[in-house]
């Protein structure tokens, strides 16, 4: 049996989610070429991926740490708090910068080829996600530091890491998949995404930890912003149980992301398939 | 069993008319007249776009039988690319249907999603995979493709390296490594060498004779002729006719005006050329046989001129010198001298048929004082194109040098000797 395909206004493929499915192949070799090229011609190569978060760390920690002299929570390692917060936030912000980007971007393929478009925002957070893991094991380094220093361990609380990378990664891509679709039509999006990125790394807890504020009467309001749950937990999953799970900042942004996954899903699906006559 | 079923498609753009300060239609009005309506002032007239509609393409139906090869020919801006965008499901159609049988492939651009940093082979497999081949299909005709485009050699190195004709060889072998049971392909053959051309149509035909539906889009009539056995002609996002293609072609050929090389300049101060002269006109008007409609080798070629003069008692010629895309001047022709005063001089010189060999032809203009000085000169002045014509059936492969006289031969076997 040939497959049959309808074109029609307005239609969602039936078999949208089978076809995208399918297109793994396609998803992780624009996910490579993404990934090959980001480090062409460089001489320090994937030690960029080193380079910035320890620069960046050691900035923060000087900064917010030494001259502001704003504390964590007993017993966690400020260093290591400080590299736990950049790690992820980098994350987030490369790949949400990544994910707003993918469309426009891509646009000599979606002018020219039909495939889900979906596996472009999916498969351009790869290259994040590489950055990520490439920095990821610093941590250990740091870890027998601070062991031989004041006798730290890590504990069980490692296995939750992949939770708040997940939570990271739909984070970025709700979010990114709105700036996207948006780009496409109004290119003000792709100078309003470095400023939210700049924004949000004061605005979430980077490089200061929720202790400083959390007596605030605005504390709850603060909690609504997704990203702090996620470097609140994914701070929590590294210092051995020395910092606190913070419920109050987890379950909003459970919540919120999970909001803005499905409605920018299907914001996106209802304009894929008039991107290329704007785009 | 219909391969495609294309019923009443249309597909409208809006053309946005900036009524005021002509800048692009950006976020920016939309914040304008948002605010406004915030603080309850209605939005002003003139901020306001005004939008037109375009129809692209108009209650278009046709149907593709399975195992068609379908030629769309028509003018520029008859809707055939929005046509092909369409069922390669690159854009939808505002109202309408298509259903389509089989697994499609498009080819609308050669190479497309090549990465300029990546290696070829690395391009091998992403814009395989971006044109909805399967790995495993990619490595089983790797050496094909690699020997296909010629590029064995080069397979490492980046294609930012790669000269432009291996860029698009390269291109095209992957394409035409696909399986799909219906391939879609847009003017791919416009570019590169005569001889790549003739090896993609070669291959296409090789497609097309395993029985594969084929829609193809071409301003290359002779293309379409060789590969297609239907058509449709399409002219201002409507559908003329749909038939046997040498009928539409026919068609087609008849509602076209002659092609027109022809660079032209209404008034001396946008002309090209200087307080001594310049140029009002050049053009070339091919002499064609009854239904021809492009210049080949055998067609004369004449060339018109007309310039203004605003010396006075002037010694003055013209030389043109006929240049090969190579960029070597093949030939050079001098007018005779004329005393010109100032005003307007014209002339014309004619290019016989079978003279020069097929290929790209660039003309510079020069306009020579006392013989001896050049007071301007124009390059690039016209382009044009010769078509290659093979009347008998002396030689299949590229025809060598810059000009292809057709000198009577004598040819006899004089004797015979039995063995």
């Amino acid at each position: 049996m040939t497959q049959e395909t309808i074109i029609e206004h307005g239609r969602s493929q039936k078999n949208y989610w089978a076809e995208f499915w399918k297109s793994t192949e396609l998803f992780w070799i624009l996910a490579k070429r993404d990934i090959t090229v980001r480090y062409k011609q460089t001489a320090l190569g994937v030690v960029w991926s080193v380079v910035r978060p320890i620069l960046t760390s050691a900035i923060l920690f000087f900064a917010f740490g030494k001259v502001a002299g704003l504390p964590f929570e007993e017993g966690v390692p400020p260093k290591l708090a400080t590299f736990a917060g950049v790690l992820i936030w980098q994350f987030f912000a490369n790949s949400l910068s990544q994910v707003s980007h993918s469309i426009v971007g891509n646009s000599n393929l979606v002018s020219k080829v039909y495939f889900p478009r979906l596996i472009l925002p999916t498969s351009s957070v790869m290259v994040g996600f590489v950055d990520f893991l490439v920095g990821f094991v610093l941590v250990i380094p740091m870890y027998l530091y601070y062991f031989f220093k004041q006798g730290f361990l890590p504990s069980w609380q490692l296995i939750f890491i992949p939770v708040f990378l997940a939570m990271a990664y739909l984070a970025a891509f709700g979010f990114g998949l709105l700036l996207s679709v948006m780009n496409v039509r109004y290119r003000d999006f792709a100078q309003l995404t470095p400023f939210i990125i700049q924004f949000g790394f004061y605005a979430c807890p980077v490089a200061y930890s929720p202790i400083n504020i959390e007596n605030e009467s605005w504390y709850p309001l603060y909690n609504l912003n997704p990203i702090v749950g996620i470097i609140d937990g994914f701070r929590w999953t590294l210092m051995g149980g020395h910092a606190p799970f913070r419920w109050e900042s987890f379950i909003p942004s459970v919540i919120i992301i999970l909001i803005v996954v499905f409605s920018s899903v299907a914001f996106f699906r209802k304009r894929e398939n008039s991107f290329v006559d704007y785009i | 069993m219909n391969a495609i079923q294309v019923e009443n498609i249309s597909k409208r753009y809006f053309i946005d008319h900036q009524k005021k300060n002509g800048g692009p239609s950006g976020l920016k009005e939309s914040l304008v007249t948002g605010i406004q309506s915030l603080f309850g002032s209605k939005p002003k007239e003139s901020t306001r776009s005004e939008k037109e509609e375009f129809w692209a393409l108009k209650d278009v139906s046709f149907d593709v039988a399975q195992g068609d090869r379908i030629g769309i020919v028509g003018h520029n801006g008859a809707g055939k690319s929005t046509m092909l965008k369409v069922l390669s499901r690159i854009t939808e159609p505002t109202t309408g249907r298509v259903t389509v049988r089989g697994r499609i492939a498009s080819l609308l651009e050669v190479g497309t999603g090549f990465h300029q940093e990546l290696t070829g082979r690395e391009n091998i497999f992403l814009n395989g995979a971006i044109l909805g081949m399967k790995q495993a299909e990619i490595k089983q005709h790797f050496d094909e493709i690699v020997s296909f485009a010629g590029i064995e050699k080069f397979l490492d190195t980046p294609v930012k390296r790669y000269s432009s004709g291996m860029f698009v060889r390269l291109g095209f072998a992957i394409a035409a490594h696909l399986e799909p049971e219906i391939l879609i392909i847009d003017e791919v053959l416009a570019v590169g060498d005569a001889e790549f051309q003739r090896k993609c149509l070669g291959k296409m035909k090789d497609v097309s004779d395993s029985g594969r539906t084929i829609l193809f889009v071409s301003h290359n009539l002779t293309a379409v002729q060789s590969l297609c056995n239907r058509a449709v002609f399409m002219n201002r996002g409507q559908m003329v006719a749909v038939g046997e293609t040498g009928q539409i072609i026919t068609d087609y050929m008849s509602k076209i005006n002659q092609t027109s090389l022809i660079r032209e300049w209404l008034t001396p101060e946008q002309a090209p050329g200087n307080d001594q002269v310049r140029i009002r006109k050049i053009e070339l008007v091919p002499q064609f046989e009854v239904g021809q409609t492009r210049i080949d080798v055998r067609t004369p070629v004449k060339l018109r001129f007309e310039f203004w003069n605003f010396v006075k008692n002037a010694k003055l010629n013209l030389s043109m010198h006929f240049n090969s895309m190579t960029g070597e001047t093949i030939f050079n022709l001098a007018s005779p001298q004329i005393d010109a005063n100032p005003g307007l001089i014209t002339g014309e010189v004619e290019l016989p048929g079978n003279f020069l060999n097929d290929g790209t032809y660039t003309i510079t203009m020069m306009i020579v004082k006392d013989a001896a000085t050049v007071l301007y000169h124009l390059q690039e002045s016209v382009m044009f194109e010769i078509d290659d014509y093979r009347g008998g059936v002396e030689w299949y492969g590229k025809w060598p040098g810059s000009v292809r006289p057709y000198f009577p031969f004598t040819i006899e076997q004089s004797e015979e000797v039995n063995v």
